[in-house]
């Protein structure tokens, strides 16, 4: 059993009672709600005539079914519009802290919380989103959960969970040029497997972790749940105070002091205990595409599509479901790969270094002529940014559309949708069959400078070939 | 889909029912409910379209779609079920189709706990077990009654050992799966911990 770790100071902290059974009862210190999964709980305070216990420890945010060509009001698709009225209405009720549309600080809510300074080490965060990982970034305990307990963390504050077991997967030496964050995630989850997280809080650590940004470090996080752990963490760093200090939300003045000291305390160390430890050289990745339907499913640009012989027995069944479906043959190269649509966005990379990373790759170039390319800043803030750069004109020069913020075809819930089984290269997280809207739609999932590279030769390419 | 639907309450501690035989692994969320179908704020409806694009592909030889399925309610199934979307969508689909517990190999941690926070019972079993069961479910119905008391489940021919997380078959037998009320029961302590908190504190923002 893992001690004295990051996660097992922040658990004991938040723990409120021990349940009858052996789960324990768990304070939230931030909860996070957005439209999808935030209705039906609402509904079922007002079913238990329950009121929300601490109205001000929650924040709401509209994402998943914003359209990102139009968003004028009433929206053009009426369930849409009655979903962002439903969090309007229960956000006024409840006085519930909401950015919405305009407000400058909507946008995707994994994306929002950080730019915000809302989240911060030491706490621990919910949110009805698997991708709620993603605050691990900053050392936080964060993870996804139902739409009961949404209900149970408005009407309570608190959770019944498990503890988690914790796995440190430690990461040696540096991503080389041309390789992301996004690479070395979607490398871990195919060495361990899209299962080997179930029960587990991943701590990411090692001298390529200390050296990644905030923002790649929470693409790391967020897609731990990709590899099974719904709750991924990094240990808060110089970096990691360096990005909260000044934000809206962030501790000010003498709090900002004993925040610090605080925070550093945190820290698993020398005398931390895991449940498991793993150990990978980064300095081995290099560009990573998924093949197949689950996210594990990936290899290198240059590496060939696996044939089943050299699978285990256990990834068999559904790499045959794979090749089928994405229309592969085994010992095909992944690399040249026609694309139809090429997606920069996501929680995953859909922040200002994501864009800013693709920018540099499409500069003074024009994508290819059979490809419809789009690109949908993370936030508000990420496209007001984005404009100051003059980043959205490198987009709309090279034939990108620029888009409103929102979640978009990452899972497709406006109409931002793939057609037929069209290839997407995309810089989300989920590569699942039909998650990008189209029941055979294919998805490529690779770093947003991946898909820069692609949008250009219409072709699934190598990006080291296009910097210097 | 069944035409009335009551959801479970109180206490869980036997069910019986007719098996239905899912294959694959890593079967996810977004393939027990697509997206398009969360748009709505309210669970009513989800049954009809379990597994919508799926049973569409296999145009009617999906098991949710076989009428010897017709009125199952155990839920078969490989390793890694539910993995991806947190969306209680996925649940509350399968529950509303008629599904009252699953048997898998292995499950996704949150659509586990999705699973248990509405009442319905999550059980592993070996690969081998489970392919056995699932070879049995090709030929002949198999019902099972289970026990949660002592994690055991029957049939004619076979008696299996099933495993459940310990605190989740106590919560079943006492009822407290639906852990608002045993949550609320703590409102002292509730606040006393959040006056402990270091950032509340510091967070002068949260007012």
């Amino acid at each position: 059993m893992s001690q004295d770790t990051l996660f097992d100071k922040v658990w004991d902290l938040h723990k409120v009672s021990s349940l009858p059974g052996g789960s324990d009862q768990i304070f939230i210190g931030l909860h996070l709600i957005h439209e999808v999964t935030s209705p039906q709980a609402f509904g079922a305070l007002k079913d238990k005539n329950l009121k929300v216990k601490f109205p001000e420890r929650t924040v709401a945010t509209v994402d998943h079914i914003v359209p990102t060509d139009n968003q004028s009001r009433p929206f053009k698709d009426n369930l849409a519009e009655q979903m962002i009225e439903t969090l309007e209405k229960n956000c006024l009720e409840h006085k519930i802290r909401f950015f919405n549309i305009g407000s400058g600080n909507q946008g995707i809510v994994h994306v929002v919380a950080p730019e915000l300074g809302l989240t911060q080490p030491g706490m621990t965060i919910a949110c009805g989103d698997s991708h709620t990982s993603t605050h691990g970034a900053f050392g936080s305990i964060a993870f996804g959960i139902g739409t009961s307990q949404v209900r149970d963390v408005l009407a309570t504050q608190t959770i019944a969970m498990n503890k988690l077991k914790v796995r440190q997967i430690w990461c040696d030496n540096k991503l080389s040029k041309g390789v992301y964050a996004k690479d070395l995630v979607l490398h871990i989850i195919n060495e361990l497997g899209v299962k080997a997280g179930v029960g587990f809080a991943y701590e990411f650590a090692g001298p390529a972790i200390d050296d990644l940004s905030m923002e790649e470090r929470m693409t790391i996080c967020n897609m731990s749940i990709e590899g099974g752990a719904r709750c991924g963490y990094i240990n808060p760093d110089e970096k990691t105070f360096i990005y909260i200090k000044n934000k809206l939300c962030a501790p000010k003045n003498e709090h900002w002091d004993k925040a610090l000291t605080w925070w550093k305390s945190l820290k698993s160390n020398e005398n931390s205990i895991y449940d498991d430890v793993i150990k990978l050289d980064a300095s081995k990745i290099e560009p990573t595409v998924t093949w197949g339907i689950t996210p594990g499913q990936s290899i290198s640009i240059n590496q060939q599509i696996p044939l089943l012989d050299d699978l285990s027995p256990n990834d068999k069944l559904v790499a045959k479901e794979a090749y089928e479906y994405m229309s592969f043959k085994p010992g095909q190269l992944i690399k040249n790969t026609p694309v139809d649509v090429c997606f920069i966005g996501s929680c995953t990379n859909g922040r200002i270094s994501d864009l800013r990373v693709a920018a540099e790759v499409l500069k003074d170039k024009k994508i290819s002529k059979n490809v419809k390319a789009f690109v949908v800043p993370g936030s508000e803030k990420v496209a007001t940014e984005a404009k100051q750069e003059g980043i959205d004109k490198v987009f709309k020069d090279s034939g990108f559309q620029w888009r409103e913020p929102g979640c978009s075809m990452c899972l497709a819930m406006n109409s931002d949708k793939l057609i037929g089984n069209q290839v997407s290269a995309s810089s989300s997280n989920r590569n699942f069959k039909g998650r990008q809207g189209s029941p055979s739609g294919r998805t490529l999932l690779m770093s947003p400078a991946m898909v820069a590279a692609a949008a250009i030769n219409g072709k699934v390419s190598d990006v080291r070939e296009f910097i210097n | 889909m069944k035409s009335e639907f009551t959801p479970p309450i109180g206490k869980i501690s036997h069910l019986k029912g007719k098996c239905i035989s899912l294959i694959g692994n890593d079967i996810d969320t977004d393939r027990i409910i697509p997206a398009r179908f969360l748009k709505c704020v309210n669970f009513d409806s989800l049954g009809e379209s379990v597994f919508e694009d799926d049973r569409k592909t296999l145009k009617g030889s999906h098991p949710f779609d076989l009428e010897e399925n017709k009125n199952a309610s155990i839920l078969i199934v490989n390793s890694n079920f539910g993995c991806g979307s947190s969306r209680e969508h996925a649940p509350q689909a399968l529950m509303r189709w008629g599904i009252k517990a699953i048997v898998g190999e292995s499950f996704a941690d949150i659509f586990y706990s999705n699973c248990i926070a509405i009442g319905i019972p999550c059980f592993t079993l070996p690969k081998k077990s489970i392919e056995e069961i699932q070879n049995y479910c090709d030929n002949k119905f198999l019902f099972l009654e289970i026990d949660l008391k002592n994690s055991l489940a029957k049939s004619k021919d076979l008696s299996l050992n099933l495993e459940i997380k310990e605190s989740s078959r106590k919560m079943f037998l006492s009822g407290e799966w639906d852990a608002t009320s045993t949550l609320l029961e703590n409102g002292n302590l509730i606040e006393n911990k959040f006056y402990q908190l270091p950032y509340i504190k510091f967070n002068t923002h949260f007012s």
